[in-house]
Protein backbone atom coordinates (compact mmCIF):
# COMPACT_ATOMS: atom_id res chain seq x y z
CA UNK A 1 0.00 0.00 0.00
CA UNK A 2 1.16 3.11 -0.68
CA UNK A 3 0.52 7.31 -0.11
CA UNK A 4 -1.21 9.15 -2.69
CA UNK A 5 -0.75 12.90 -1.84
CA UNK A 6 -3.64 15.39 -3.44
CA UNK A 7 -2.01 18.65 -3.68
CA UNK A 8 -3.67 21.95 -4.26
CA UNK A 9 -3.20 23.54 -7.98
CA UNK A 10 -3.72 26.76 -6.62
CA UNK A 11 -2.75 29.56 -3.49
CA UNK A 12 -5.46 29.99 -1.58
CA UNK A 13 -8.22 29.10 1.19
CA UNK A 14 -8.85 25.89 1.58
CA UNK A 15 -12.95 24.55 2.19
CA UNK A 16 -13.40 20.84 2.98
CA UNK A 17 -17.50 21.52 2.73
CA UNK A 18 -19.80 23.65 0.00
CA UNK A 19 -21.24 25.75 2.46
CA UNK A 20 -20.74 27.11 5.99
CA UNK A 21 -23.29 25.02 7.05
CA UNK A 22 -23.52 21.80 5.43
CA UNK A 23 -20.93 18.84 6.18
CA UNK A 24 -17.53 17.97 5.02
CA UNK A 25 -17.38 16.69 1.17
CA UNK A 26 -15.45 13.53 3.24
CA UNK A 27 -13.75 13.20 6.28
CA UNK A 28 -10.81 11.49 7.45
CA UNK A 29 -10.78 7.54 6.72
CA UNK A 30 -13.42 7.93 4.14
CA UNK A 31 -12.66 6.53 0.71
CA UNK A 32 -12.43 8.47 -2.97
CA UNK A 33 -12.85 7.90 -6.10
CA UNK A 34 -11.37 10.00 -8.90
CA UNK A 35 -14.12 12.40 -9.46
CA UNK A 36 -14.92 12.71 -5.86
CA UNK A 37 -14.43 16.50 -4.79
CA UNK A 38 -12.49 16.56 -1.35
CA UNK A 39 -12.87 20.70 -0.66
CA UNK A 40 -12.78 24.00 -2.84
CA UNK A 41 -10.11 26.47 -3.10
CA UNK A 42 -11.11 30.17 -2.96
CA UNK A 43 -9.11 32.47 -5.13
CA UNK A 44 -9.49 35.90 -5.31
CA UNK A 45 -13.29 35.44 -4.68
CA UNK A 46 -13.96 32.54 -7.04
CA UNK A 47 -14.24 28.99 -6.39
CA UNK A 48 -12.83 25.98 -7.50
CA UNK A 49 -13.37 22.45 -6.52
CA UNK A 50 -10.94 20.21 -5.65
CA UNK A 51 -11.04 16.45 -6.57
CA UNK A 52 -9.04 13.54 -5.30
CA UNK A 53 -7.58 12.70 -8.88
CA UNK A 54 -7.35 9.00 -7.38
CA UNK A 55 -9.64 6.21 -6.29
CA UNK A 56 -8.22 4.95 -2.72
CA UNK A 57 -9.13 4.27 1.12
CA UNK A 58 -8.48 6.19 4.30
CA UNK A 59 -8.33 9.37 3.04
CA UNK A 60 -6.32 12.36 6.03
CA UNK A 61 -6.64 16.01 5.65
CA UNK A 62 -3.42 17.73 6.50
CA UNK A 63 -5.34 21.36 6.02
CA UNK A 64 -8.36 23.03 8.28
CA UNK A 65 -10.67 23.73 6.65
CA UNK A 66 -11.12 27.50 6.11
CA UNK A 67 -6.83 27.41 6.29
CA UNK A 68 -4.44 29.40 3.39
CA UNK A 69 -2.82 27.28 1.44
CA UNK A 70 -0.21 27.71 -1.33
CA UNK A 71 0.03 26.04 -4.87
CA UNK A 72 2.05 22.62 -4.69
CA UNK A 73 0.52 22.50 -0.86
CA UNK A 74 -0.28 18.90 0.02
CA UNK A 75 -3.92 18.91 1.32
CA UNK A 76 -4.71 15.38 2.15
CA UNK A 77 -3.36 12.00 1.85
CA UNK A 78 -4.99 8.51 0.41
CA UNK A 79 -3.65 5.31 0.27
CA UNK A 80 -3.61 3.07 -2.17
CA UNK B 1 -12.75 69.35 15.33
CA UNK B 2 -9.59 68.56 13.06
CA UNK B 3 -8.14 65.30 11.72
CA UNK B 4 -4.42 65.05 12.35
CA UNK B 5 -4.59 61.19 11.94
CA UNK B 6 -6.64 58.71 9.75
CA UNK B 7 -6.56 54.58 9.88
CA UNK B 8 -6.82 53.83 6.89
CA UNK B 9 -9.45 50.63 6.84
CA UNK B 10 -8.55 49.17 3.89
CA UNK B 11 -6.28 47.71 1.51
CA UNK B 12 -5.14 47.78 -2.25
CA UNK B 13 -5.58 50.48 -4.31
CA UNK B 14 -8.03 52.23 -2.36
CA UNK B 15 -5.92 52.00 0.65
CA UNK B 16 -2.93 54.00 -1.78
CA UNK B 17 -5.60 56.33 -2.84
CA UNK B 18 -6.82 57.43 0.90
CA UNK B 19 -3.13 57.96 1.86
CA UNK B 20 -2.94 60.17 -1.07
CA UNK B 21 -5.51 62.41 0.09
CA UNK B 22 -4.68 62.13 3.31
CA UNK B 23 -0.75 63.65 2.44
CA UNK B 24 -2.15 66.36 0.64
CA UNK B 25 -4.51 67.67 3.60
CA UNK B 26 -1.03 67.21 6.28
CA UNK B 27 -3.16 64.21 7.90
CA UNK B 28 -0.69 61.18 9.27
CA UNK B 29 -1.22 57.90 8.15
CA UNK B 30 -1.97 54.78 9.90
CA UNK B 31 -2.57 51.65 7.95
CA UNK B 32 -3.94 48.13 9.20
CA UNK B 33 -2.92 44.97 7.34
CA UNK B 34 -3.39 41.36 7.04
CA UNK B 35 -0.79 38.73 7.65
CA UNK B 36 -0.63 38.18 3.98
CA UNK B 37 -0.52 42.04 3.10
CA UNK B 38 2.81 43.08 5.26
CA UNK B 39 4.08 43.72 1.34
CA UNK B 40 1.33 45.59 0.11
CA UNK B 41 1.95 49.43 -1.06
CA UNK B 42 -0.47 51.40 1.26
CA UNK B 43 1.70 49.76 4.18
CA UNK B 44 5.31 50.98 2.07
CA UNK B 45 3.37 54.63 2.03
CA UNK B 46 1.44 54.82 5.23
CA UNK B 47 3.93 56.69 8.16
CA UNK B 48 2.52 53.63 10.22
CA UNK B 49 1.15 50.41 9.88
CA UNK B 50 0.01 48.17 12.19
CA UNK B 51 -0.95 44.39 12.03
CA UNK B 52 -4.75 43.08 12.55
CA UNK B 53 -5.18 39.95 11.99
CA UNK B 54 -4.83 36.28 9.80
CA UNK B 55 -5.01 36.60 6.00
CA UNK B 56 -9.23 35.72 5.84
CA UNK B 57 -10.88 39.12 5.57
CA UNK B 58 -13.48 37.92 8.55
CA UNK B 59 -10.59 37.50 10.84
CA UNK B 60 -8.71 40.63 9.71
CA UNK B 61 -10.08 43.86 7.45
CA UNK B 62 -14.05 42.55 8.57
CA UNK B 63 -13.32 42.08 12.14
CA UNK B 64 -14.94 45.16 13.81
CA UNK B 65 -13.39 44.85 17.07
CA UNK B 66 -9.89 44.26 15.69
CA UNK B 67 -9.99 47.28 13.62
CA UNK B 68 -11.47 49.70 16.84
CA UNK B 69 -8.66 48.25 18.78
CA UNK B 70 -5.93 49.12 16.41
CA UNK B 71 -7.48 52.60 16.26
CA UNK B 72 -7.48 53.44 19.68
CA UNK B 73 -3.79 51.90 19.77
CA UNK B 74 -2.47 54.28 17.15
CA UNK B 75 -4.04 57.37 18.80
CA UNK B 76 -6.22 58.54 15.42
CA UNK B 77 -9.01 60.91 14.90
CA UNK B 78 -10.57 59.70 12.28
CA UNK B 79 -11.45 55.95 10.53
CA UNK B 80 -11.85 55.91 6.70
CA UNK B 81 -13.34 52.33 5.46
CA UNK B 82 -12.47 53.01 1.82
CA UNK B 83 -15.03 50.53 -0.11
CA UNK B 84 -16.30 47.08 0.31
CA UNK B 85 -15.19 45.43 3.64
CA UNK B 86 -16.77 47.73 6.25
CA UNK B 87 -16.86 50.11 4.55
CA UNK B 88 -21.30 49.97 4.55
CA UNK B 89 -21.69 48.39 7.61
CA UNK B 90 -23.72 51.07 10.11
CA UNK B 91 -22.59 49.05 13.19
CA UNK B 92 -18.80 49.64 12.07
CA UNK B 93 -19.89 53.38 11.62
CA UNK B 94 -21.40 53.27 15.13
CA UNK B 95 -18.12 51.30 16.30
CA UNK B 96 -15.58 54.44 15.56
CA UNK B 97 -17.93 57.02 16.90
CA UNK B 98 -18.59 55.37 20.01
CA UNK B 99 -14.56 54.90 20.17
CA UNK B 100 -14.99 58.53 19.92
CA UNK B 101 -13.17 59.11 16.70
CA UNK B 102 -14.85 60.37 13.51
CA UNK B 103 -16.11 57.83 10.83
CA UNK B 104 -15.11 59.02 7.54
CA UNK B 105 -18.97 58.52 6.33
CA UNK B 106 -22.32 58.80 6.65
CA UNK B 107 -24.08 58.48 10.31
CA UNK B 108 -24.75 54.13 11.10
CA UNK B 109 -28.49 55.05 11.11
CA UNK B 110 -27.93 56.66 7.28
CA UNK B 111 -25.59 53.85 6.37
CA UNK B 112 -28.93 51.22 7.62
CA UNK B 113 -31.53 53.14 6.45
CA UNK B 114 -30.53 53.59 2.96
CA UNK B 115 -28.43 49.75 2.52
CA UNK B 116 -31.47 48.21 3.01
CA UNK B 117 -33.31 48.05 -0.66
CA UNK B 118 -36.72 48.60 0.64
CA UNK B 119 -36.44 51.42 2.82
CA UNK B 120 -33.79 52.85 0.76
CA UNK B 121 -36.61 52.21 -2.10
CA UNK B 122 -39.65 54.09 0.19
CA UNK B 123 -36.83 57.06 0.84
CA UNK B 124 -36.41 57.17 -3.13
CA UNK B 125 -39.86 57.25 -3.86
CA UNK B 126 -40.62 59.61 -0.63
CA UNK B 127 -38.60 62.23 -2.11
CA UNK B 128 -39.95 62.48 -5.76
CA UNK B 129 -37.52 59.83 -7.48
CA UNK B 130 -38.85 57.51 -9.71
CA UNK B 131 -38.40 53.51 -9.14
CA UNK B 132 -39.05 50.62 -10.75
CA UNK B 133 -42.07 49.02 -11.21
CA UNK B 134 -42.12 45.91 -8.46
CA UNK B 135 -43.16 44.61 -5.23
CA UNK B 136 -44.34 47.74 -2.44
CA UNK B 137 -41.63 46.80 0.26
CA UNK B 138 -40.78 43.21 0.80
CA UNK B 139 -42.86 40.63 -0.01
CA UNK B 140 -43.06 37.58 2.42
CA UNK B 141 -44.95 35.16 0.77
CA UNK B 142 -45.27 33.29 -3.01
CA UNK B 143 -48.42 34.18 -3.37
CA UNK B 144 -47.58 37.95 -2.63
CA UNK B 145 -45.05 37.99 -5.25
CA UNK B 146 -47.31 36.05 -7.73
CA UNK B 147 -49.56 39.26 -7.23
CA UNK B 148 -46.89 41.54 -7.99
CA UNK B 149 -46.16 39.98 -11.24
CA UNK B 150 -49.68 40.34 -12.63
CA UNK B 151 -49.26 44.23 -12.68
CA UNK B 152 -45.51 43.91 -13.77
CA UNK B 153 -45.51 41.09 -15.76
CA UNK B 154 -42.23 38.76 -16.41
CA UNK B 155 -39.26 38.66 -16.56
CA UNK B 156 -38.88 39.85 -12.83
CA UNK B 157 -36.07 40.06 -10.63
CA UNK B 158 -36.17 38.52 -6.95
CA UNK B 159 -33.83 40.60 -5.42
CA UNK B 160 -32.73 39.93 -1.20
CA UNK B 161 -33.51 43.19 1.07
CA UNK B 162 -30.05 43.23 2.39
CA UNK B 163 -28.22 42.39 -1.25
CA UNK B 164 -26.50 44.92 -2.75
CA UNK B 165 -22.86 44.63 -5.32
CA UNK B 166 -25.05 42.47 -7.30
CA UNK B 167 -25.73 39.56 -5.40
CA UNK B 168 -28.33 38.17 -4.13
CA UNK B 169 -30.50 38.76 -7.11
CA UNK B 170 -32.16 35.89 -9.98
CA UNK B 171 -34.16 36.56 -12.84
CA UNK B 172 -37.05 34.41 -13.33
CA UNK B 173 -39.21 34.70 -16.95
CA UNK B 174 -42.58 32.60 -15.68
CA UNK B 175 -44.72 32.25 -12.72
CA UNK B 176 -43.51 28.33 -12.56
CA UNK B 177 -40.11 29.83 -12.25
CA UNK B 178 -41.10 32.29 -9.81
CA UNK B 179 -42.82 29.31 -7.83
CA UNK B 180 -39.49 27.22 -7.23
CA UNK B 181 -36.84 30.18 -7.46
CA UNK B 182 -39.08 32.39 -4.49
CA UNK B 183 -38.43 29.90 -1.67
CA UNK B 184 -34.60 29.16 -2.66
CA UNK B 185 -33.74 32.74 -2.65
CA UNK B 186 -35.40 33.65 0.37
CA UNK B 187 -33.45 30.53 1.92
CA UNK B 188 -30.04 31.90 0.25
CA UNK B 189 -30.63 35.41 1.31
CA UNK B 190 -30.73 34.42 5.04
CA UNK B 191 -27.63 32.30 4.54
CA UNK B 192 -25.63 35.01 2.71
CA UNK B 193 -27.12 38.31 4.46
CA UNK B 194 -28.65 36.44 7.98
CA UNK B 195 -32.08 38.34 6.36
CA UNK B 196 -34.23 36.29 4.08
CA UNK B 197 -36.52 39.41 3.27
CA UNK B 198 -37.00 39.40 -0.43
CA UNK B 199 -38.79 41.85 -3.18
CA UNK B 200 -39.50 42.05 -6.97
CA UNK B 201 -38.38 44.37 -9.32
CA UNK B 202 -39.19 44.59 -12.95
CA UNK B 203 -36.81 43.59 -15.33
CA UNK B 204 -35.70 46.82 -17.74
CA UNK B 205 -34.15 45.24 -20.77
CA UNK B 206 -31.62 47.31 -22.63
CA UNK B 207 -31.14 49.37 -19.78
CA UNK B 208 -27.90 51.61 -18.48
CA UNK B 209 -26.47 51.74 -15.89
CA UNK B 210 -26.29 55.41 -14.82
CA UNK B 211 -24.97 57.01 -11.25
CA UNK B 212 -24.79 60.37 -10.00
CA UNK B 213 -22.13 61.36 -7.62
CA UNK B 214 -23.34 63.32 -4.42
CA UNK B 215 -21.55 65.31 -1.98
CA UNK B 216 -23.30 66.01 1.02
CA UNK B 217 -22.27 68.06 4.57
CA UNK B 218 -25.63 67.60 6.69
CA UNK B 219 -27.20 70.68 5.23
CA UNK B 220 -26.25 71.47 2.10
CA UNK B 221 -25.90 68.68 -0.93
CA UNK B 222 -24.57 68.88 -4.53
CA UNK B 223 -24.02 66.72 -7.38
CA UNK B 224 -21.13 66.04 -9.41
CA UNK B 225 -22.85 64.42 -12.35
CA UNK B 226 -22.96 61.20 -13.89
CA UNK B 227 -20.94 57.96 -14.80
CA UNK B 228 -21.84 55.71 -16.70
CA UNK B 229 -21.38 51.83 -16.12
CA UNK B 230 -22.86 50.04 -18.16
CA UNK B 231 -20.05 47.49 -19.50
CA UNK B 232 -20.36 44.75 -16.53
CA UNK B 233 -19.14 40.80 -16.29
CA UNK B 234 -21.54 39.47 -14.21
CA UNK B 235 -22.91 42.49 -12.69
CA UNK B 236 -19.46 43.61 -12.18
CA UNK B 237 -18.53 46.71 -13.79
CA UNK B 238 -15.25 46.66 -15.73
CA UNK B 239 -14.88 49.49 -17.91
CA UNK B 240 -16.84 52.80 -16.54
CA UNK B 241 -16.95 56.84 -18.40
CA UNK B 242 -18.02 60.01 -17.08
CA UNK B 243 -20.51 62.01 -18.10
CA UNK B 244 -23.28 59.75 -19.69
CA UNK B 245 -21.88 61.34 -23.11
CA UNK B 246 -25.53 59.73 -25.24
CA UNK B 247 -27.98 61.44 -22.05
CA UNK B 248 -30.12 64.34 -23.25
CA UNK B 249 -29.07 67.51 -21.20
CA UNK B 250 -32.76 67.81 -19.91
CA UNK B 251 -32.56 64.05 -18.60
CA UNK B 252 -29.33 64.65 -16.59
CA UNK B 253 -30.60 67.33 -15.32
CA UNK B 254 -33.64 65.75 -14.14
CA UNK B 255 -31.57 62.69 -13.08
CA UNK B 256 -28.58 64.54 -10.93
CA UNK B 257 -31.77 67.01 -9.31
CA UNK B 258 -33.46 63.66 -7.94
CA UNK B 259 -30.31 62.30 -6.57
CA UNK B 260 -29.75 65.66 -4.84
CA UNK B 261 -33.25 65.99 -3.48
CA UNK B 262 -32.94 62.42 -2.29
CA UNK B 263 -29.52 62.95 -0.09
CA UNK B 264 -31.46 66.08 1.21
CA UNK B 265 -34.18 64.30 2.20
CA UNK B 266 -32.23 62.48 4.82
CA UNK B 267 -29.67 64.85 5.74
CA UNK B 268 -26.88 63.23 3.62
CA UNK B 269 -23.37 64.05 5.07
CA UNK B 270 -20.60 62.25 3.08
CA UNK B 271 -20.01 61.07 -0.32
CA UNK B 272 -22.65 58.98 -2.13
CA UNK B 273 -23.55 57.24 -5.47
CA UNK B 274 -27.10 57.03 -6.30
CA UNK B 275 -27.58 54.56 -8.85
CA UNK B 276 -30.03 53.93 -11.71
CA UNK B 277 -31.23 51.95 -14.56
CA UNK B 278 -32.06 54.24 -17.86
CA UNK B 279 -33.96 53.41 -20.83
CA UNK B 280 -32.38 54.86 -23.78
CA UNK B 281 -35.70 54.17 -26.03
CA UNK B 282 -38.65 56.05 -23.12
CA UNK B 283 -35.89 57.87 -21.69
CA UNK B 284 -36.97 56.87 -17.99
CA UNK B 285 -35.11 56.49 -15.21
CA UNK B 286 -35.67 54.52 -12.49
CA UNK B 287 -33.97 54.34 -8.99
CA UNK B 288 -32.04 51.20 -7.72
CA UNK B 289 -29.69 51.91 -4.67
CA UNK B 290 -27.79 54.08 -3.06
CA UNK B 291 -23.76 53.75 -1.88
CA UNK B 292 -22.81 55.16 0.97
CA UNK B 293 -19.17 55.49 0.24
CA UNK B 294 -16.65 55.64 -2.39
CA UNK B 295 -17.16 54.12 -5.48
CA UNK B 296 -14.62 52.38 -6.54
CA UNK B 297 -14.71 54.42 -10.20
CA UNK B 298 -15.07 57.75 -8.59
CA UNK B 299 -11.59 58.76 -10.66
CA UNK B 300 -13.80 59.96 -13.65
CA UNK B 301 -15.83 61.99 -12.07
CA UNK B 302 -12.56 63.92 -10.92
CA UNK B 303 -11.28 63.92 -14.06
CA UNK B 304 -14.36 65.57 -15.27
CA UNK B 305 -15.56 68.42 -12.70
CA UNK B 306 -11.24 68.87 -10.69
CA UNK B 307 -12.97 68.31 -7.51
CA UNK B 308 -10.94 65.76 -5.03
CA UNK B 309 -13.95 63.27 -3.89
CA UNK B 310 -11.48 61.47 -1.05
CA UNK B 311 -9.95 64.86 0.06
CA UNK B 312 -13.66 66.47 0.31
CA UNK B 313 -14.87 63.37 2.19
CA UNK B 314 -11.92 64.26 4.88
CA UNK B 315 -13.05 67.51 4.86
CA UNK B 316 -16.85 67.03 5.32
CA UNK B 317 -16.17 64.23 8.08
CA UNK B 318 -14.05 67.07 10.13
CA UNK B 319 -17.28 69.32 10.14
CA UNK B 320 -16.76 71.39 7.62
CA UNK B 321 -19.33 72.24 4.72
CA UNK B 322 -18.86 71.99 1.58
CA UNK B 323 -15.96 73.51 -0.42
CA UNK B 324 -17.90 74.14 -3.91
CA UNK B 325 -21.41 75.15 -4.14
CA UNK B 326 -23.79 73.29 -7.23
CA UNK B 327 -22.87 76.80 -9.74
CA UNK B 328 -19.21 75.84 -9.58
CA UNK B 329 -19.32 72.80 -10.63
CA UNK B 330 -18.59 71.87 -14.54
CA UNK B 331 -17.65 68.99 -16.68
CA UNK B 332 -15.25 69.63 -19.06
CA UNK B 333 -14.47 66.95 -21.54
CA UNK B 334 -14.79 63.17 -21.32
CA UNK B 335 -13.28 60.47 -18.99
CA UNK B 336 -13.12 56.32 -19.05
CA UNK B 337 -11.42 54.16 -16.64
CA UNK B 338 -10.65 50.51 -16.94
CA UNK B 339 -9.99 48.00 -14.01
CA UNK B 340 -7.16 46.22 -14.61
CA UNK B 341 -7.67 42.73 -13.11
CA UNK B 342 -5.53 39.86 -12.36
CA UNK B 343 -7.76 37.72 -14.48
CA UNK B 344 -6.93 36.36 -17.58
CA UNK B 345 -9.33 36.78 -20.40
CA UNK B 346 -8.46 34.27 -23.14
CA UNK B 347 -9.36 31.70 -20.16
CA UNK B 348 -13.11 32.42 -19.00
CA UNK B 349 -11.42 35.37 -16.78
CA UNK B 350 -9.37 32.59 -14.59
CA UNK B 351 -8.27 34.67 -11.35
CA UNK B 352 -4.54 34.56 -11.08
CA UNK B 353 -2.46 35.38 -8.01
CA UNK B 354 1.27 35.77 -8.38
CA UNK B 355 4.42 37.95 -8.39
CA UNK B 356 4.57 41.33 -10.62
CA UNK B 357 7.77 41.04 -13.32
CA UNK B 358 7.73 43.98 -14.96
CA UNK B 359 5.11 47.02 -14.38
CA UNK B 360 5.43 50.13 -16.89
CA UNK B 361 2.86 52.35 -16.19
CA UNK B 362 1.87 55.39 -19.15
CA UNK B 363 2.42 59.29 -17.84
CA UNK B 364 1.50 62.44 -19.32
CA UNK B 365 -1.72 64.95 -20.14
CA UNK B 366 -4.55 62.97 -19.05
CA UNK B 367 -3.71 60.15 -17.78
CA UNK B 368 -3.92 58.85 -14.26
CA UNK B 369 -2.99 54.92 -13.28
CA UNK B 370 -4.90 54.29 -9.56
CA UNK B 371 -2.67 50.81 -8.07
CA UNK B 372 -1.35 48.70 -5.64
CA UNK B 373 1.51 47.36 -7.89
CA UNK B 374 4.94 47.50 -7.80
CA UNK B 375 7.82 45.34 -9.71
CA UNK B 376 8.32 42.24 -7.39
CA UNK B 377 5.10 42.49 -5.77
CA UNK B 378 3.37 39.50 -4.92
CA UNK B 379 -0.13 39.83 -5.25
CA UNK B 380 -1.95 37.73 -2.20
CA UNK B 381 -4.70 35.22 -3.51
CA UNK B 382 -7.77 35.70 -0.67
CA UNK B 383 -8.71 39.18 -1.88
CA UNK B 384 -10.39 40.57 -5.14
CA UNK B 385 -8.76 40.49 -8.78
CA UNK B 386 -8.77 44.43 -8.59
CA UNK B 387 -4.57 45.43 -9.17
CA UNK B 388 -5.67 49.12 -10.83
CA UNK B 389 -7.48 51.41 -12.61
CA UNK B 390 -6.19 53.11 -15.55
CA UNK B 391 -8.42 56.69 -15.89
CA UNK B 392 -7.73 58.85 -19.15
CA UNK B 393 -9.26 62.24 -20.00
CA UNK B 394 -9.93 63.79 -23.21
CA UNK B 395 -11.43 67.20 -24.81
CA UNK B 396 -13.95 65.07 -25.91
CA UNK B 397 -15.09 61.32 -25.97
CA UNK B 398 -13.52 60.57 -29.09
CA UNK B 399 -10.40 62.16 -27.92
CA UNK B 400 -10.72 60.28 -24.92
CA UNK B 401 -10.49 57.19 -26.76
CA UNK B 402 -7.52 57.72 -28.68
CA UNK B 403 -5.63 58.56 -25.52
CA UNK B 404 -6.83 55.81 -24.06
CA UNK B 405 -5.20 53.44 -26.92
CA UNK B 406 -2.20 54.95 -26.61
CA UNK B 407 -2.38 54.81 -22.82
CA UNK B 408 -3.27 50.69 -22.81
CA UNK B 409 -0.55 50.48 -25.31
CA UNK B 410 2.08 51.92 -22.95
CA UNK B 411 0.71 50.00 -19.71
CA UNK B 412 2.93 46.87 -19.18
CA UNK B 413 2.19 44.38 -16.62
CA UNK B 414 4.31 41.21 -16.59
CA UNK B 415 4.00 38.33 -14.05
CA UNK B 416 0.19 37.36 -13.98
CA UNK B 417 -2.50 37.62 -16.67
CA UNK B 418 -4.47 40.79 -16.82
CA UNK B 419 -7.81 42.16 -18.13
CA UNK B 420 -5.67 44.58 -20.61
CA UNK B 421 -6.20 42.74 -23.42
CA UNK B 422 -9.74 43.41 -23.24
CA UNK B 423 -9.70 46.97 -22.21
CA UNK B 424 -7.52 46.98 -25.66
CA UNK B 425 -10.46 45.87 -27.64
CA UNK B 426 -12.98 47.88 -26.26
CA UNK B 427 -10.80 51.02 -26.71
CA UNK B 428 -10.83 49.60 -30.48
CA UNK B 429 -14.33 48.44 -30.96
CA UNK B 430 -16.95 50.06 -32.71
CA UNK B 431 -19.98 49.99 -30.98
CA UNK B 432 -18.18 51.24 -27.95
CA UNK B 433 -16.82 54.19 -30.21
CA UNK B 434 -20.77 54.80 -30.69
CA UNK B 435 -21.89 54.40 -27.64
CA UNK B 436 -24.39 51.70 -28.76
CA UNK B 437 -24.73 49.74 -25.56
CA UNK B 438 -26.29 48.43 -22.30
CA UNK B 439 -25.64 46.68 -19.25
CA UNK B 440 -26.37 43.10 -21.31
CA UNK B 441 -24.05 44.29 -24.02
CA UNK B 442 -20.48 43.16 -22.68
CA UNK B 443 -21.01 39.80 -21.99
CA UNK B 444 -22.73 38.73 -25.49
CA UNK B 445 -19.67 40.80 -26.87
CA UNK B 446 -17.10 38.62 -24.91
CA UNK B 447 -18.94 35.81 -26.69
CA UNK B 448 -19.15 36.98 -30.23
CA UNK B 449 -16.21 39.36 -30.74
CA UNK B 450 -13.82 38.81 -28.01
CA UNK B 451 -13.61 35.02 -27.76
CA UNK B 452 -13.37 34.71 -31.59
CA UNK B 453 -9.90 35.60 -31.33
CA UNK B 454 -9.27 35.87 -26.98
CA UNK B 455 -8.24 39.58 -27.99
CA UNK B 456 -5.53 38.66 -30.46
CA UNK B 457 -6.60 41.34 -33.16
CA UNK B 458 -6.55 44.26 -30.16
CA UNK B 459 -2.83 42.82 -29.60
CA UNK B 460 -1.44 43.00 -32.67
CA UNK B 461 -2.87 46.21 -33.65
Amino acid sequence: MSKHEIRSPLPGTFYRSSAPDVPPFKTDGDAVSSSDAIGLIEVMKTFQEIQAGVAGGGIRFLVDNEEPVMAGQVIAEVDQ
Amino acid sequence: MTIRSVLVANRGEIAVRIIRAAKALGIRTVQVYSAADADMLAVKLADEAIEIGPPAPKKSYLDIAAVISVAKRANVDAVHPGYGFLSENGDFADAVVAAGLIFIGPSGDAIRLLGDKVAARAVAEKAGVPTVPGSDGRISSLAGALEVTERTGFPVMIKAAAGGGGRGIRIVNTAAELETQFPQASAEALASFGDGGLYLEKVITRARHVEVQILGDGNNVVHCFERECSLQRRRQKVWEEAPSFLLPPEVRQKLCDSAVALARSVGYRGAGTVEYLYDDETRQFYFIEVNTRIQVEHPVTEMITGIDLVEEMFRIAAGASLSVRQADIAVKGHAIECRINAEDPARGFMPAPGRIERLEVPEGKGIRFDTMLYEGYVIPPFYDSLLGKLIVWGEDRAACLVRLSQALAQLKIEGVPTTIPLHRALAADRQIATGAFHTRFLETWLETEFAADGGRAAEVA
